[in-house]
């Protein structure tokens, strides 16, 4: 399953990243808290969380996670835009809450 | 090949917090180190210089590398850790409000630290500062006998 039909299939809205759609996704993680993110997620995974600042960025990097998921329809800060675009991690918006979000992607992957 | 490079870290800025993480990795990945290698290495590095910028009032990241190894070096001025066994606990954290509620501060940074690296060392003084080394090996092809903890983080990875 790569992130294109993801965003595709949750009607995920693309901040940034939109040219590294065809990356493959190996399953996800969710979490607010970044040092949790960075002990329990895996390379080629989706991150779902409601943090927005920059260094959720510097997270994904560090993971080489597939596309950072803001739920709930929040948008990430300026400075958290600027830095996706310049490491190329992709950013999407969803409108629907954490929940409905890991249940979709995990069905889409899993099923 | 050797490489050596000392940084600073300001406390409370949260702006550039991970910066100099960002640095290393890229100086690590430009030495044409193993992605395993520059990633747990990366990985470290940030949890330290989080911990600088969450707790103290500067501190310093000293990047060694050779092609035998990476190692970080990360020492602040801060208060120190009273009792360094429970901070090493998974969940355990003295984080403000403020730190928690930027995704900080979760109890996880010093596990990490130490999860990551193959050898770990902590060292703090109460009212001076703490100093952290973390050595990642740069064993990418074998796992070297003699260290059985490499062996066990990697299945554990």
């Amino acid at each position: 399953m790569n992130l294109a039909s993801i965003v595709k299939a949750l009607n995920l809205e693309v901040r940034c990243g939109g040219d590294a759609l065809d990356r493959e996704v190996r399953g996800g993680y969710v979490g607010d808290l970044l040092s949790d993110v960075i002990a329990n997620s895996q390379e080629g995974h989706v991150w779902i969380t409601r943090q927005i600042h920059q260094n959720i960025v510097a997270v994904a990097s560090l993971k080489d996670l597939a596309a950072i998921i803001l739920v709930q329809g929040s948008e990430p800060a300026a400075d958290t835009l600027d830095k996706a675009t310049r490491e190329g991690i992709p950013i999407l918006v969803a409108r629907e809450t954490g929940f409905e979000v890991a249940g979709k992607i995990h069905r889409l992957i899993f099923a | 090949m050797s490489y050596d490079k000392t940084f600073s870290v300001e406390g409370g800025n949260f702006q550039a917090a991970g910066n100099v993480s960002s640095e290393i990795k890229g100086i690590l990945k430009d030495l044409g180190l193993p992605k395993d290698t520059v990633r747990r290495a990366a990985i470290v590095c940030y949890e330290s210089e989080i911990n600088i910028v969450s707790y103290a009032k500067r501190g310093e990241i000293a990047l060694h590398a050779d092609d035998r190894a990476v190692q970080i070096e990360a020492k602040d001025e801060g208060p120190g850790i009273p009792d360094i066994e429970l901070a090493m606990k998974e969940g355990y954290s003295t984080a403000t409000a403020q730190v928690r509620e930027m995704g900080f501060g979760a109890g996880m940074g010093l596990s990490n630290m130490k999860r990551y690296s193959d050898d770990f060392f902590i060292s703090s003084e109460v009212g001076i500062g703490t100093y952290v080394k973390m050595v990642v090996f740069n064993l990418d092809l074998k796992l070297h006998p003699d260290h059985p903890q490499v062996t066990t983080d990697r299945i554990r990875e």
